[in-house]
């Protein structure tokens, strides 16, 4: 029987899916800034963040307004509980390309400290685990998010890699390149922290699907 | 610990079998509701409980029923000792056209042979006591029953039944002709029992189930689909009906 709880439930679904779509044109945005050294692009998304908080608030008091109408049970209630954390994780994601965006205004009239390698490609893991986590929103695919929560140990590994490097390469050698290391190495701290974001949206998905908390309970993800 | 164990237990109103093999473990000191389209065979499994299917002419019941180890479902069950230990609450109140002192002492009088009157000014003031109307209604003890607003009347209806100290209390949808507040309220009450009784509950009222139920159970046609804990029956169903039912998609 469809329900006209199940159009409001759509509405929902479109929402976070919209929050998702900007939280992951954010994150492109935030590393082609830094990439290309482009100060204005770094600007106009930090000038642009506040979009989605208003965003945020917007779906969160949607789904309180669920709650209260429909008291919701089961998967309505998984659905609804998990779209709530799901929009707050995602406005972090969107918080953090800002971080990123402030870093290379930090750098951006500085000269290049070394050739971005490693960031770049945590970048790339970053953008792909967030984007394959909405992926697995849209089509309630468990395995899809279970991939991304297995992912989070590269993230982790790659992280350390590039945190190792700045500080062993230029840190400890060189004081006059102290604060463009700082810099680089908040960086990789800030995408590293978006992977963690993503790791969330995927275990709160597997709840959303199955109602099995794999959140501190990796064993649960067998 | 279980209180109740059914087993296999099916029932048959002339041709039409109205629970098929269900299974399930009540347990002692905890709220177990049942919920389930009507229909669904719900109030006929409260009822078997204290064998008031038995009034209902072309009655069959097959399977076991233990309570305390022994099965009701035997012949030789004294149903009286039986309704005396598992009592019901119906949906709407019932008291008798007596006074308040009356209804209370009316099943007292009925099980023991004598009883002495200062025991009866006990049984009335523990009684009413743990339905919370004491304070209310000790000056007014010989006033009509009749004239309480429902909530009480209600509630002397639970003291009725408590005053013959029973182990289990059935409730078959105690709080559908009361308002939001007096349902709160018997709920709390209900709460408050479940120290002292075992309590099963048949609701229409799928909130009310998951507010004051420990465990719960799912009916279709007659079969329990489903049984567990509340808070999984509510959050994650494992059979697909009781999702159904219980996010309004059934029908």
């Amino acid at each position: 029987m469809e329900r006209h709880f199940d159009e409001e439930l759509k509405e929902l679904h479109k929402e976070i899916l919209k929050m998702g779509v900007i939280t992951q044109e954010a994150i492109y945005k935030s590393i082609e800034a830094l990439k290309n050294r482009d100060k204005k692009q770094a600007e106009d998304l930090i000038g642009a963040d506040n979009k989605i908080d208003e965003l945020e608030l917007e779906i969160d008091e949607r789904c309180i307004d669920l709650i209260a109408r429909h008291q919701p049970m089961a998967g309505d209630l998984r659905f609804i509980t998990t779209g709530m954390k799901i929009n707050a994780e995602l406005e972090r994601i969107a918080d953090l390309a800002v971080d990123i965006c402030q870093r290379s205004l930090e750098l951006s009239d500085k000269p290049l400290l070394k050739p971005l390698i490693d960031i770049p490609k945590l970048a790339a893991l970053a953008q792909g685990m967030v984007g394959l986590s909405i992926d697995a929103f849209v089509n309630r695919d468990v395995t899809l998010a279970k991939n991304v929560v297995l992912s989070d140990k590269q993230a982790d590994a790659l992280r350390n890699l590039i945190q190792d490097e700045l500080v062993n390469d230029y840190l400890a050698k060189d004081p006059s390149m102290a604060s463009r290391a700082v810099s680089l190495l908040l960086i990789s701290r800030h995408l590293e922290r978006i992977c963690d974001h993503a790791t969330n949206i995927a275990e709160d998905i597997i709840y959303m699907v199955e109602g099995r908390v794999v959140k501190h309970h990796p064993e649960e993800l067998i | 610990m279980a209180k109740i164990k059914v087993e296999n237990l099916n029932l048959w109103y002339g041709g039409f079998q109205a629970l098929i093999n269900i299974n399930a473990a009540f347990e002692d000191r905890k709220i177990t509701a049942i919920i389930g389209p009507s229909g669904c065979g719900k109030s006929t499994m409260l009822r078997v409980f204290n064998r008031m299917n038995d009034l209902i002419e072309g009655v069959r019941t097959g399977g076991e029923i233990f309570i305390d180890g022994e099965n009701i479902l035997n012949n030789g069950v004294g149903l009286e000792k039986l309704r005396k230990k598992v009592g019901m609450v119906f949906q709407r109140p019932n008291p008798f056209p007596l006074s308040i002192y009356e209804n209370i002492v009316f099943g007292e009088k009925i099980h023991a042979e004598r009883v002495k009157k200062d025991r009866l000014g006990q049984i009335i003031e523990e009684s009413l006591k743990a339905v919370l109307l004491w304070d209310d209604l000790k000056d007014k003890l010989h006033k009509p029953a009749l004239g309480l607003s429902l909530e009480q009347k209600q509630r002397l209806c639970i003291a009725r039944l408590i005053a013959v100290k029973p182990e289990i209390v059935l409730m078959d949808e105690p709080c559908s002709a009361l308002d939001p507040q007096a349902t709160a309220r018997i709920e709390e009450l209900m709460r408050e029992l479940k120290n002292n009784y075992t309590i099963i509950i048949v609701t229409h009222n799928m909130q009310q189930a998951a507010r004051v139920s420990d465990e719960a159970g799912f009916m279709l046609l007659g079969e329990l689909i489903e049984f567990g804990r509340t808070e999984d029956i509510f959050t994650r169903p494992k059979d697909k009906r009781t999702e159904d039912y219980i996010t309004g998609r059934y029908g």
